[in-house]
């Protein structure tokens, strides 16, 4: 379990982590997300023991990272997938680091073999594509088989192929049982990988929940009902005290949605009761980026030019029609 | 000593520092076969251990960026970050790169002196260039001692710059050309210029030597054992204060 307490990294007068405390739990993804620029980075060096934190402090399991013996078979990172020697090979590499933590020489046939690098091990590592040097910084992170994983922004700048891979990877570590942090400001890929989510915007926890959690909060889900007799519906739910309203929809003709707080149990059995008809009953949710455009809307550091900030919501309108979000960020945790 | 491993790999899994060590070898020796090569006559008559050495500095500045570099590149390419991730001991970590590169260093500095000298024989005959005074043991077997010291010096360097081109230029003027334009300085230059460090590694070497056709060379502050100890007093304390600032620098 990584534990971080108050944790405040400033330079000079720019406060790059705020007093950040969150959890990491065990044996699951956890979503590490935040705008750029909004202190995810200097955050994992900070665990990594790479900075040291102006205030506050992170423990791997109770421990400081400075204080752990072999802490490659503890917890594995890959930060920065740059970070080789152009000129050693990938075996060279991982070799190096396994004799730091005394592991054996065949974990390096093995990272390399996990990661699928053993035919061009020998080659030199600055003549590695991005997608081949993420997956040496992964065969790094797997040296010593850790049980705590540490990925930062592991898929930028990937085509669809490497990010698919590194998303199934992603799973099947999480399935071996490890915890991984992994950070992005890809809402969307996070939707996909993480369980959990902490949420940080200008290096401040803005929420620290499930990905479902989060999503539900933000923009809160609704219910879309199709039927013959909408109206006999729309009065029986109304009984209930529940929100509805109806509207057209393109090629579906009317639609009742129910909003707030309902599950499409409880609106499955109310039309039963009444002998009603459906021929739709879907729970929709918001989508991440809504929620985390919401969120995080005030925390974002560098804000585009107000034109261009508009456009950027018109896309963030999550694909629930009509779901009126709740204005402004909510404070979470 | 899993950090002297690490090192030794990282050190000999890229292709610069062979380089720079056979260059560093080629040159003193190279040096001694054009300093002994064309000698005639009474010139020839009057060759000494000494002029087998004059390329002795230059290879003792080749290795000194060799030793440098193997720092900053790791600055450079970010791999000093993995190294910290893996080793969290970043003194450790860093004494024993500075170890294997000291090594190294003083092997060269062996190779290239002793070759040196070699070569001399070959080309010079008639003059008496045989190995028989402490004198002259400590000019061959004392450049060892002098390459992995001024090594040392290059790493604490590297540490502290963290920058090739800003290292080696400081570890290239420095002995070259700073201490010798302290000599300019009136009244206290000349003390300046003696209490140098490099000065006093090459016044461990040169002390007591019969530098016979290279003429004669200036004062000394000190004996030549006390010259190599203060000399090794510089590299230690630039080096502890490499090793205080890296552990205290974020990487």
């Amino acid at each position: 379990m990584i534990e971080a307490k108050g944790l405040t990294k400033r330079y000079g007068a720019t406060v790059a982590v705020d007093n950040l405390s969150f959890e990491v739990k065990p044996g699951k993804v956890t979503g590490f997300l935040g705008p750029n620029g909004a202190g995810k980075s200097t955050t994992m060096r900070m665990i990594l023991g790479l900075d040291t934190p102006t205030s506050g402090d992170v423990r791997i399991d109770g421990q400081h990272y400075r204080d752990l013996r072999q802490p490659l078979t503890k917890i594995g990172a890959l930060l920065d997938a740059k970070w080789v020697h152009p000129n050693r090979s990938a075996r060279a590499h991982l070799a190096w680091m396994a004799a730091s933590n005394k592991l054996p020489k065949s974990s390096v046939d093995k990272a390399l073999e996990m990661v699928g690098l053993t035919s061009v091990a020998n080659k030199r590592a600055g003549a590695y594509s991005l997608g081949m040097s993420q997956r040496l910084g992964i065969a790094g992170a797997l040296l010593g088989d850790p049980e705590i994983l540490l990925f930062d922004e592991p898929v930028n700048g990937l085509d669809p192929e490497g990010i698919v891979w590194i998303r199934t990877f992603m799973h099947r570590l999480a399935d071996e049982g490890r915890t991984v942090l992994v950070s992005s400001h890809l809402l969307s890929e996070m939707a996909l990988t993480a369980e959990e989510l902490i949420v940080i915007g200008r290096g401040k926890l803005i929420a620290q929940s499930t990905t479902t959690e989060f999503v539900d909060r933000a923009s809160g889900t609704t219910v879309k009902v199709r039927s013959p007799q909408l109206d006999q519906l729309q009065g029986v739910l109304n009984q209930q005290q529940l929100v509805t309203r109806i509207e057209d929809v393109e090629d579906q003709g009317k639609v009742l949605f129910v909003e707030g707080d309902t599950t499409t149990d409880q609106i499955g059995e109310a039309a039963a009761a009444e002998g009603i008809v459906l021929h739709e009953l879907t729970l929709q949710r918001g989508s991440l980026e809504a929620a985390f455009m919401q969120m995080t809307g005030d925390s974002v550091q560098y804000h585009a030019h107000d034109e261009i900030a508009a456009v950027t919501d018109v896309t963030a309108v999550p694909p629930v029609s009509g779901a009126e979000v709740a204005a402004g960020p909510k404070e979470d945790n | 000593m899993s950090v002297i491993t690490v090192e030794r790999i990282k050190l000999f899994s890229t292709r610069s520092p062979w380089w720079c060590m056979i260059v560093a070898a080629v040159l003193t020796i190279g040096f001694a076969a054009l300093t002994t090569g064309f000698l005639k006559g009474a010139d020839e008559q009057r060759a000494t251990i000494f002029i087998t050495q004059p390329g002795a500095q230059l290879s003792q500045m080749v290795m000194m960026v060799m030793a440098a570099l193997a720092v900053t590149t790791e600055y450079r390419f970010g791999t000093i970050r993995t190294s910290f991730q893996a080793v969290p001991q970043r003194t450790a970590l860093l004494l024993g790169k500075t170890a294997v590169v000291a090594f190294l260093a003083g092997v060269v500095g062996l190779i290239a002196s002793f070759g040196a000298w070699g070569i001399g024989n070959l080309f010079v005959s008639g003059a008496d260039l045989s190995i028989d005074t402490p004198a002259e043991w400590r000019l061959l077997a004392g450049q060892g001692l002098i390459f992995a010291l001024s090594a040392v010096i290059a790493v604490a360097i590297g540490i502290l710059i963290r920058q090739s081109a800003g290292a080696i230029a400081i570890l290239i003027l420095w002995p070259l050309l700073v201490e010798n334009l302290f000599n300019l300085i009136p009244k206290v230059g000349d003390d300046m210029a003696q209490w140098s460090p490099f000065a006093n590694g090459s016044s461990f070497l040169n002390q007591g030597q019969d530098f016979g056709l290279a003429g004669s060379q200036g004062d000394y502050a000190m004996g030549p054992w006390l010259a190599l100890l203060y000399f090794a007093g510089w590299a230690a304390a630039l080096l502890t204060i490499a090793l205080i600032s890296a552990s205290r620098r974020d990487a």
